[in-house]
């Protein structure tokens, strides 16, 4: 055994993430055998998974954790139990397969190594999400596999579809996954456990909480959006557009299946109530027939597969419903077994495509002479689709049809629904591996040969797995059924799967009664899907659509919004904040009695004899008479360039005032910045070419000299409001006395600067930064500006592309009309 | 702006501004002063040095970018704090160094170098901003 379990079942998770790192550059060295090699780590996973069997078989579970943030009580902790490693060894299995493939698939394709990275990247997340333990780690898992499934959706970026296809992937499932952060926050602040396996102790687990609805309902439209379910479910089929070793990947084991695995998760303590029966049960099968259904509709191999897929995430959703053994165990062994024949199906559908230039159903035909190796894997996929024997999927059927055989109307129901919804998967199944390779002989896109071998170990091997599952059907039992459906019932299961055929045994008659269906409706395909392509042009509209419609919405909400706030008038703007000053500073002042401070007290007698003049000396007033009179400019002046001067002269009366009563830091920083305020002020006003004088008509003078007196009197009441109270002397005193002795500086206000408040003066001077860069971008654009034409959000753009960017909305500059520009005039 | 007498005066200003600037900056742990004082009064100086002769020719005599200066100042001043995390204390903790050279104590601390970087963004950011304003339209800003 390996020495440090912990870290061991962390790194199965952790694994795959960093090889996904070093996966580009190791493709750069290895370039032909980067799959084969690159895929010894999922099977090396793989290996050390299946060695942890009998441990989980003799425990039931294994703990695993490493400290993650320990002052908060967190751990990144994983629980390995049957559930988890049926999911972990399927996830790791398919996927060294599906790394091989790739690197045939892709073969010489530039961004491989790219590829191979978002694969295993993918995987770690996938792994991880399976293993997880702790919530708030399921959580980010989850949302890992939505990023990286983004980015293998969207790999073939340069075509709209895919682009398209990965976004709507990505926001479908991040509303669920923002569901789930909801969820488990609501649990674990009801429970006080971050530990999905600490839950599962807690008795009655959330049932009987009045929260029960909300927190269900969370978990219950993360699993939904994530598992496709209806009305959920269109992302699914638009995913399509990744490659196919990602669709066999994602829509097989993977992605989809971690809703699945989320509601099986929760079951001990969310499952079993009558909501939660109805609503999977009737989601369940809502999605299995539509699936189903709309599988028939198309004639793309791989549409079809993803539109079956989606009804074998309804059958297992509503198996999950149901929540009886069978039933579970039913999840359990559908899960292996359609994990094992969909992603052998979609490599078939793949090399198909690769090797004759098309996978449209009506185009194929007699292929099987030109790849009998293909064909061989198609059949073996097939076989486990229709469920006959000797695969383990004949199993999974009898199982779920086992527990249904009860007289009341809704175990009839869904009975019905199965056999039906089975029926379809199964002639679907057919379709795709008996149509393209039997029959006559059709002209390809690509003159069809067999495909490399890279590209059929995976479905050769699946198909083998299938069978040498059924066939070991005890062990199967004992080692995979037992564990797996006793994790999700919290009890202990025990296998009653038997090779015994028993001609009196209803549900073997169920079996046959599926077949025949499925005979049938293999036979009427074409009536089937006119059937269904009329019944969808009657409907006229799609989620699908509904989609867009939401997205082009938002995107005009949010223009509109912008233009609303942002509409880059600089008046509106500064009065605005001023506006908001002045409010900020009069509000407590008057409405909250600031002002009482500074009203005369009765005590106080005829104060207007105790007011005098201050004591100053002559040269501090004139210093204050300075400061007057350069207000009085600024005021009167109707030249802006007096203005900036008077202002500057003005600012430098105040400097001088900070100097004369003792803060010279502060003057001097003062006089720094009125200087060069006047040169930039003068500068912006010969950049801009504003006219000489201000053109402010009487009505916005008188408005904005009503706000500035506003905002200057609320100042200067608060100051005098401020000075009637006791200073707090603690901080100054503080600091005059340590300034020397442990920052050793004797100007206190430069050692607060950079040591006591550094922390603070590290982000002005970042501040500082960021705005010089903005103000840099604002002058670099001004001279691009004329050509470059602004478009506005409204202008008509194809409905294909929902998440266009959003064109600049406001002009990034107050300037007002242009004039010519006048050069400053030579002195 | 060009007259003759500004024009031959402004290096002089410019380089007596520059060397004020920098005593002013290292005077500040003691005396009024400090890295933003300092690095105004150097931006102040590039802003007179590009009115007398041109904004691009200012440029040309800074040889840095003003706003990569201004970067490297916010890397310095960051990277000060992390000194102290070798030192097995808190971001930002001070290191005090007293090198003794001769008679002379020169006391050397990750504040000082910390100022120098607030010098710097300052210095940075200001001088292009006013180089920026003064470049006339056609040349790159």
């Amino acid at each position: 055994m390996v020495p440090n379990i912990d870290a061991s079942i962390a790194l199965v998770a952790i694994a795959p993430l960093v090889a996904a790192a070093l996966a580009p550059l190791l493709h750069r060295y290895t370039r032909p055998f980067s799959g084969w090699l690159l895929a010894l780590i999922p099977a090396a996973i793989f290996a050390f998974l299946v060695s942890l069997a009998p441990q989980v078989l003799a425990e039931g579970a294994i703990s695993a954790r490493i400290g993650w943030v320990p002052s908060l009580g967190l751990d990144l902790s994983f629980y390995v139990d049957g559930l988890s490693l049926t999911f972990a060894t399927t996830i790791s299995g398919i996927g060294a397969l599906i790394i091989v493939y790739s690197g045939g698939y892709l073969r010489g394709h530039e961004h491989l190594g790219r590829f191979m990275a978002f694969l295993l990247g993918f995987m770690g997340a996938m792994l991880g999400l399976v293993l997880a333990d702790n919530m708030l780690a399921l959580f980010v898992f989850w949302e890992l596999t939505a990023v990286t499934s983004f980015l293998l959706i969207g790999f073939d970026a340069v075509r709209q579809s895919a682009r398209r296809g990965a976004i709507q992937a990505l926001v479908i499932t991040n509303i669920g996954g923002m569901a789930l952060l909801v969820g488990v926050l609501l649990v674990q602040q009801i429970t006080g456990q971050w530990e999905l396996s600490a839950l599962r102790g807690i008795e009655d687990g959330m049932r009987g909480h009045g929260l029960y609805g909300l927190v269900l309902a969370c978990f219950l439209l993360a699993a939904f959006t994530k598992s496709a379910q209806f009305p959920l479910h269109f992302w699914l089929p638009n995913a399509m557009e990744a490659p196919t070793p990602v669709s066999a990947f994602l829509h097989s084991a993977t992605m989809v299946q971690a809703g699945v695995y989320l509601l099986a998760r929760i079951t001990p303590w969310m499952g079993g109530t009558a909501i939660w029966m109805t609503l999977l049960v009737c989601f369940g099968a809502v999605t299995l027939l539509w699936g189903a259904l709309a599988a028939f509709k198309q004639t793309d191999l791989k549409q079809m597969l993803a539109q079956s897929t989606i009804a074998s995430l309804g059958l297992l959703v509503l198996l999950i419903g149901l929540g009886s053994e069978t039933a579970i165990a039913g999840v359990i062994i559908y899960f292996v077994a359609h994990a094992l024949y969909k992603a052998g199906l979609f490599m078939v559908v793949g090399a198909i495509d690769h090797e004759s230039g098309t996978r449209d159903i009506t185009a194929l035909g007699g292929l099987a002479d030109r790849m009998p190796v293909t064909f061989i894997a198609a059949g073996l996929g097939a076989l486990g689709m229709v469920g006959l024997p000797p695969t383990i999927a004949f199993f999974a059927k009898e199982e779920m049809y086992l527990g249904l055989l009860a007289p009341q109307w809704q175990d009839i129901t869904v009975l019905v629904v199965l056999v039906a919804g089975n029926a379809l998967l199964a002639a679907i199944g057919a379709l795709v591996a008996i149509k393209p390779f039997l029959g006559a002989e059709v002209a390809t896109p690509k003159s069809a040969h067999e495909a490399p071998i890279a590209m059929l170990v995976g479905p050769v091997l699946l198909g083998g797995i299938s069978i040498v599952a059924a066939l070991l059907l005890g062990d199967f039992g004992h080692y995979v059924l037992e564990p797996g459906a006793g994790a999700i019932l919290n009890e202990t299961v025990k296998s009653h799967l038997t090779w015994m055929i028993d001609p009196t045994n209803p549900v073997l008659w169920m079996s046959v009664a599926t077949w025949g269906l499925a005979f049938w409706a293999y036979r009427q395909a074409a009536m089937l899907r006119t059937l269904m392509r009329r019944f969808a042009t009657g409907l006229g509209f799609t989620a699908d659509d509904l989609f867009d419609r939401a997205m082009f919405g938002l995107i005009r909400f949010a223009g509109a919004l912008t233009r609303l706030l942002h509409h880059g008038r600089l008046e509106v703007y500064l009065g605005t904040a001023f506006a908001m000053l002045a409010l900020a500073l009069m509000l407590p002042l008057f409405a909250l009695g600031g002002i009482h401070a500074l009203l005369p007290t009765a005590d106080l007698g005829n104060w207007g004899v105790r007011l005098n003049w201050p004591p100053l000396a002559p040269h501090e007033w004139g210093v204050f008479g300075l400061a007057l009179i350069g207000l009085l400019v600024i005021v009167i002046s109707r030249k802006r360039l007096y203005s900036i001067l008077a202002l500057g002269i003005q600012g430098t009366a105040v400097a001088l005032i900070f100097l004369i009563f003792g803060a010279p830091d502060l003057a001097f920083t003062q006089f720094m910045v009125e200087i060069l305020s006047v040169v930039i002020l003068a500068l912006v006003m010969t950049r801009l070419s504003l006219e000489d004088e201000d053109p402010r008509p009487f009505e916005d003078w008188a408005r904005d000299g009503i706000l500035a007196l506003v905002c200057g009197t609320g100042v200067a009441l608060l100051l005098m409001v401020v000075l009637t109270g006791d200073l707090d002397t603690r901080l100054s005193d503080f600091f005059t006395a340590t300034s020397v002795p442990i920052a050793h500086g004797h100007n206190i206000v430069n050692v607060i600067l950079v040591d006591y408040r550094g922390f603070d003066t590290l982000g002005e001077i970042s501040v500082l930064m960021a705005a010089g860069i903005a103000i840099m971008a604002l002058l670099s654009s001004r001279g691009r500006k004329a050509s470059a034409s602004v478009k506005t959000v409204d202008s008509p753009t194809p409905p294909v592309a929902p998440v266009a960017p959003v064109a600049p909305v406001a002009p990034v500059e107050p300037a007002p009309a242009r004039r010519p520009r006048r050069r400053k005039a030579a002195s | 702006m060009n007259t003759v007498i500004f024009r031959t005066i402004a290096p002089l200003i410019v380089a007596t501004m520059l060397v004020f600037s920098i005593y002013v900056c290292l005077r500040g742990h003691n005396e009024p002063g400090g890295g933003f004082i300092g690095g105004l009064i150097a931006a102040s100086a590039i802003a007179v040095l590009g009115m007398a002769s041109s904004a691009a020719q200012a440029r040309k005599a800074l040889y840095f970018d003003p706003l990569s200066i201004a970067g490297f100042g916010v890397l310095l001043a960051g990277l000060t704090g992390l000194v102290s995390v070798f030192n097995n204390s808190p971001f930002m903790t001070s290191i005090w160094l007293y090198l003794e050279l001769g008679e002379a104590t020169v006391p050397l601390s990750t504040p000082l170098l910390f100022d120098i970087g607030v010098y710097l963004v300052v210095f940075g950011t200001i001088s292009s901003i006013a180089l920026g304003l003064e470049s006339n339209e056609g040349e790159e800003p």
